[in-house]
């Protein structure tokens, strides 16, 4: 049997009805478990203090705020080319998430920010790359929630995605340039991975997991109600046709 | 195929005006700065060829809802659509008539505007160039979220969401060319990467649009 | 308890804001799935 054969909508209700329980729990219990060991019991940093805790919310969020948006352009070509429903509603289910990791990222970002430059908000290439994906992602909702025919949406959207790929990857190389041309030689990095050591890579390895299972976790379950969604109005127009 | 190019800059500039609008929105978002910022010579000068570029990428915006919109609505733009030409020469007669209302005339007055706005003089040759060089990315862009929008009843500000994400690539090399140039860095480099943002968008954005203004006659 | 040191509130409010955000997300998320599994069951109901 084909890998292809689940995005037939009525084998993948079945099936993610089968998996999202079993991955609701392990997501669940990988999130507590890893946020739990990064903020109880990993040992302060000598430089930046407890704050080094956030690590643990922040390498993760800004992870799978852009690995949301790949699976989008994942679930929009395979929309395009294979024409299947279970794709377009996938890639339409991720984007709130997506816009949610991008916002956590932000945030957790700014409220570092404090204490290790002493600002809140710096111009910086990777915070400003992360603001402009934050507007692909609210343009790509608002597109969805403006068209009424959904295969339509679907269509407009996944080209949108493609055509908006392309341009946030090049505003990223933009950003970089740009930011070289106001302030040469910047003396703020944000590579926190190069430094990390091992108390701190263990429990961040553990959040990392904890993030991904639980953005597949949200994933299956928003498809879910997209396919069910459809479903409902579907039956309500037959019925309507038929008088 | 030059007869809908003519139509097209025919239709374009009778709706909405011409490119009288275009320029009378410039010189009043131009105007608003020393309002706003203050009448600082220095610090004018400093914010001018940024101040410029977004003044130039929101006049464009204003146009864009009618690319397509008065064809759609009579159902010329399906006439075209089955008529022996293809789409994507559509889409592209359509940007490049777009191009030739707004970017060109932008491109003429910007240097006006510049001296209103204290821009030092090694500034002008590279204003000049990025935008006449950059404009054509803005209307094929533009003419690909204008596609994409086509079907949306008031689609204007829907359309500006979704088409100023993808003008900062533009927006930000075409202005790195103006402040390169007025702080004596070369600017040549960013030039380039304008050239290639507006050959990238020529060649393929007609193809994206016309995908989309398919999805949309459907 | 851990010692967080002076950068307490920080580390408390990344926390507190980042938990904040998936719960709504996970409650909002479950809220419509509810939502559309009743609307489902309510157009089978009737159709039959």
């Amino acid at each position: 049997m084909s890998l292809w054969e689940y995005a037939n909508p009525v084998k993948f209700m079945a099936l993610s009805g089968r998996v999202l329980p079993v991955l609701t729990i392990m997501s669940a219990v990988l999130l507590v478990a890893g946020l739990i060991w990064g903020f109880f019991f990993t040992p302060d940093d000598y430089k930046q203090g407890s704050t080094v805790k956030i690590i643990f919310l922040h390498v993760p969020a800004a992870m799978m705020a852009i690995n949301a948006w790949v699976m989008m352009l994942v679930a929009s070509l395979i929309w395009l080319i294979r024409r299947h429903h279970v794709s377009a509603l996938a890639a339409k289910a991720a984007a709130p998430i997506g816009i949610t990791m991008t916002l956590i990222a932000i945030a957790t970002g700014a409220i570092w920010g404090k204490p290790t430059w002493g600002t809140y908000w710096e111009w910086d290439p990777r915070l400003t790359a992360f603001m402009i994906l934050l507007v692909f992602y609210l343009g790509y909702i608002a597109l969805w929630e403006a068209i009424e025919d959904k295969d339509t949406a679907a269509d407009l959207t996944s080209i949108l995605c493609m055509v908006g790929s392309v341009f946030a990857l090049l505003s990223r190389y933009a950003v970089n340039f740009w930011s070289q041309g106001l302030h040469q030689g910047a003396s703020l990095s944000l590579d926190k991975e190069q430094h990390v050591d091992n108390a701190f890579y263990f429990p961040l390895l553990v959040c990392i997991g904890a993030f991904i299972l639980l953005f597949f976790t949200l994933v299956l379950l928003r498809t879910r109600t997209e396919i069910r969604l459809r479903r409902a109005v579907a039956l309500a127009n037959r019925r309507n046709s038929h008088g | 195929m030059k007869s809908l190019f003519l139509r097209d800059i025919k239709l374009a500039f009778r709706s909405g005006g011409g490119f009288g609008l275009t320029l009378a929105f410039f010189l009043i978002v131009i105007l608003f700065v020393p309002l706003g910022v203050g009448a600082d010579n220095a610090i004018l000068a400093r914010i001018a060829p940024g101040i410029l570029w977004i003044g130039a990428i929101l006049s464009c915006l204003l146009s864009l809802d009618r690319i397509f919109q008065l064809d759609f609505e009579d159902g010329t733009l399906e006439a075209l659509a089955t008529s022996p030409l293809p789409l994507e020469s559509i889409a592209a007669s359509k940007a490049a008539a777009h191009w030739i209302t707004t970017g060109l005339p932008l491109t003429i007055i910007a240097p006006l505007l510049a001296y209103l706005l204290q821009l030092p003089y090694a500034g002008y040759f590279w204003l000049i160039s990025s935008l006449l060089i950059g404009t054509p990315a803005l209307s094929f862009i533009g003419t690909f979220a204008a596609a994409v929008t086509v079907g949306v009843k008031r689609g204007g500000l829907l359309l500006s969401l979704l088409v100023l994400p993808l003008y900062i690539p533009t927006l930000i090399f075409g202005a790195q060319t103006v402040i390169r140039a007025t702080i004596s860095l070369n600017p040549m480099p960013a030039l380039l990467l304008t050239v290639g943002i507006s050959l990238f968008s020529i060649a393929l954005m007609p193809f994206a649009c016309a995908l989309a203004l398919k999805v949309n006659l459907k | 308890m851990v010692d967080l040191g002076k950068h307490a509130t920080e580390v408390l409010l990344a926390y507190g804001v980042s938990i904040v955000m998936i719960i709504a997300l996970v409650g909002w998320s479950l809220a419509q799935a509810k939502r559309a599994k009743d609307q489902l069951a309510r157009q089978e109901n009737t159709h039959k």
